[in-house]
């Protein structure tokens, strides 16, 4: 319960003076985050803030039931302190993540590794040391970082007894292209087209959360109708990318019809977001302040005409897939996640809802334009690789529905207004010494941007969350006990970010 | 039953497969802009305004003209064209922007206003991949949507297959890489292997902005700033991404399978 925190309480899409932020001696910090974990808070982002008298550790956590987040800091420190991970899974990664970046070592976590290995020049992700299965009839696999299609790069270490996989380590890092530490001393001039790469088939979810950081830090909000242009993009980029997979899906089962009906029906989808915007991907579409290109009434027309079309050909295509017994066999009782494991590993999006976890953020932290008008929370118990494909697809039913409804009905008004300069040092449209957060649900799940200003109203550290990074680790649990010729269906059935991931 | 409905479904979607390039190319949405012109001469006052927006520092004041503007630089956001009050900058609608030299992507000077499209392959290469290309793809630090586009050009819309262009899954069975992103330092060790893991003769394709020169993470330390840093590079098909008819003319264009000429902007 939200109530009895000792946390700073903040809504999603707002601030809070980063002096505002309780602050504990670190071994203090996390038990009080481990005590507010256990009263049923999740770990939405986990990160360090370098000064001059050593490291504060955050924490920004949300309260889902309570529709609130709130966020604590640790005093200052250097060298060690009791993991949280040791009791609280969820941390794992941000934990080796902090100690990467600033060398805080977390006495008793248990797998203490580099995340993207950034350090030593030229040393592949790989080249590390992996958790290994000993005995006679074990053998090891690795796969990557090149694969065998058109996908980013990754690597992955399969501990085998004959086709059972007893365990899968994932090791990333080959993506890293410098995509958050960049943006310290920022915004850049190239920050916005950055952070639109930040994960390229997300673009709308991060450059939104992106937008409502710079807003919240100007006091601000955007115009409704930019909210509104906003939800739409991003229910597109929902639809786009769900349909992909359950194709991909449809793919790895060999079930053509589908899989190559879903191709298609992508494209289409993408080519509506380039109607509003010009671009497949929804470059340049959202910026601080609103939106850069409006929907006109000619254009709304166009695009629920061809929306139309698509989702009752999406409707057609899942038709053939939930029709098909041989495609029912094969997802069925393929790469389970239990519930209780998704709690513990802090799963976020489609993943966490296909084990029954009512987890989203437009239903649980609603900013912008989900205020007003929302849908249904897909869920699906089950946790296998058939649970997964079927929340896709409730979403892509629910999300057309909801465009279809929302473009039938447009606010009036501005679609952009340029952010308020408050008063500070340099008269830049940011609050100094803040601290924003914003939660957008993307097509994968929660992506969490945290933004510090400093002194000057400059970013002193910004801290991006995709998806993915909760996620991974859903995916090795994914392939215990499992057939290794199942791992591209399983793969497919999360399809995280490699890139959101490695940042 | 099921088998029956499917099989009915499937024939009543009949062929979804484009014309193009028989028939005229799908319209590009016209909010996208295709190449970019850049008209050095009017560029009179000298503003600078367009240097002053470009996320990637992509328009530069040579000593001899104006304004240069590098396409392989671009990302496309419009900004500069936005900025420019004497229309300097402007979007031709043109799909086409594949070039096989780097400095081809440099636009400004007197008569380089526009791109020059890519030549074929000479007869010897074309003879042995002419009518059939197999490409193995690397990602090395591109954000997916380079890949997505490329990716989608397998799908019945597009239908690569039919030009005897396939992605296949060794650089052993390949006769060439594709590359996208701007090559992270921590894949440049893959790059390099794929790379010497493809038989000779080879050839190299680098799709979008960051494989070309590092898109919108160009000097960033943890990236090399594109692919010919590491391999030689024999097509530059710019964008962010670029359109997927873009990639396809690109290869085609490399093939000898679509007429050369001059680039005249497409009628918007
Ligand atoms: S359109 Fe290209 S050249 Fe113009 S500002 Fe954008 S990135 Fe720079
Ligand atoms: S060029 Fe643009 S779309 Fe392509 S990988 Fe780079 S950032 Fe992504």
């Amino acid at each position: 319960m939200s109530s009895e925190t000792s946390f700073a309480l903040l809504a999603n899409a707002t601030s809070l003076p980063w002096a505002a932020l309780p602050e504990w001696p670190a071994a203090e910090f996390v038990r009080a985050t481990a005590a507010e974990l256990d009263r049923g808070a999740r770990l939405c982002a986990w990160f360090g803030v370098p000064g001059d008298a050593g490291t504060h550790l955050v924490a920004i956590i949300a309260f889902d039931a309570d529709n609130t987040l709130a966020a604590a800091r640790s005093a200052p420190f250097a060298g060690h302190y009791p993991s949280l991970t040791a009791t609280h899974p969820q941390a794992h990664l941000f934990e080796r993540e902090v100690w990467e970046q600033h060398g805080l070592v977390p006495d008793g976590h248990p797998w203490l590794k580099p995340v993207r290995r950034t350090d030593a020049a030229g040393t592949a992700p790989a080249n590390g040391e992996f958790f290994r299965v000993d005995g006679r009839e074990i053998h090891e696999v690795a796969v990557g970082p090149v694969h065998a299609g058109i996908i980013e790069p990754g690597h992955f270490r399969f501990q085998c007894a004959g086709e059972e996989v007893l365990h899968l380590e994932i090791a990333l890092g080959y993506q890293h292209r410098g995509a958050e530490t960049g943006l310290a001393g920022g915004p850049h001039r190239a920050t916005l087209s950055q952070i639109e790469t930040v994960a390229g088939d997300t673009t709308i979810g991060h450059a939104t959360a992106y937008a409502s950081v710079l807003e919240a830090l100007a006091g601000t909000e955007a115009p409704l109708r930019a909210q509104w242009l906003r939800a739409l993009a991003l229910e597109l980029e929902r639809l786009a990318n769900h349909t992909g997979d359950l194709g991909a899906l449809a793919n790895d089962v060999a079930f053509l019809p589908t899989s190559a009906a879903c191709g298609k029906i992508r494209g289409d989808f993408l080519n509506l977001t380039a109607l509003l915007c010009g671009n497949r991907f929804g470059r340049g579409l959202v910026r601080p302040g609103g939106c850069h290109h409006d929907l006109e009434p000619a254009r709304a027309t166009t695009m629920l005409e061809r929306l139309r079309v698509a989702v009752a050909d999406t409707e057609q295509a899942a038709g053939w897939l939930w029709d098909a017994a041989s495609v029912r066999a094969r997802f069925e009782n393929t790469g389970p996640v239990f519930a209780p494991q998704a709690t513990a590993l802090g799963l976020v999006g489609p993943p966490a809802r296909a084990c029954g976890l009512v987890r989203d953020v437009r239903y649980d932290h609603p900013a912008g334009w989900y205020r007003l008008a929302q849908a249904p929370v897909a869920v699906w118990p089950g946790g296998d690789v058939y649970a997964r494909a079927r929340v896709r697809w409730l979403e892509l039913q629910r999300s057309g529905q909801f465009l279809l409804e929302q473009l039938a009905t447009p606010p009036d008004g501005p679609i952009f207004e340029a952010l308020p300069a408050p008063a500070c040092p340099e008269p830049v449209s940011r609050a100094p010494d803040t601290l924003a957060v914003a939660l957008v649900e993307g097509w994968r799940g929660e992506i969490c941007h945290v933004a510090l200003t400093d002194s000057a109203g400059k970013f002193r550290r910004y801290k991006i969350t995709d998806p993915s990074f909760h996620n991974w680790t859903g995916l090795a649990l994914a392939l215990r006990g499992q057939a290794i010729s199942d791992f591209p269906l399983c793969n497919k059935s999360f399809n995280l970010s490699y890139c959101g991931h490695d940042l | 039953m099921f088998a029956l409905d499917t099989l009915t479904h499937r024939l009543k979607r009949g062929c979804e497969t484009m014309a193009y390039p028989d028939g005229p190319p799908p319209a590009l949405p016209d909010r996208h802009g295709g190449a970019l012109r850049v008209d050095g001469a009017r560029c009179t006052d000298g503003c600078g305004a367009c240097i002053e927006v470009c996320p990637t520092d992509a328009i530069t004041r040579p000593a001899n003209q104006p304004i240069a503007l590098d396409l392989g630089r671009c990302i496309f956001c419009h900004a500069c064209i936005s900025a420019c009050g004497p229309a300097a900058i402007t979007p031709t609608g043109d799909h086409r922007m594949a070039v096989r030299r780097r400095e081809d992507l440099v636009l400004g000077a007197a008569g380089g206003e526009q791109l020059r499209l890519a030549a074929a392959l000479d007869e010897k290469l074309r003879k042995l991949f002419g009518r059939s290309l197999r490409l193995r793809q690397v990602s090395a630090g591109g954000c997916n949507a380079c890949e997505a586009d490329t990716n989608v050009l397998g799908t019945i819309g597009w239908d690569l297959g039919r030009f005897g262009i396939q992605f296949v899954a060794s650089p052993r069975h390949a006769d060439g890489l594709l590359i996208t992103g701007p090559v992270s330092r921590n894949m440049e060790l893959a790059l390099r292997k794929t790379w010497d893991a493809v038989p000779a003769p080879k050839i190299v394709i680098a799709v979008g902005a960051c494989a070309i020169a590092g898109g919108p993470f160009v000097g960033r330390p943890e990236v090399r700033d594109g692919a010919d840093a590491i391999v030689p590079v024999d097509l530059y098909i710019p964008g962010c991404p670029p359109h997927p008819l873009t990639i396809l003319d690109g290869l085609l264009r490399l093939l000898g399978r679509l007429e050369t000429g001059d680039r005249a902007p497409t009628p918007r």
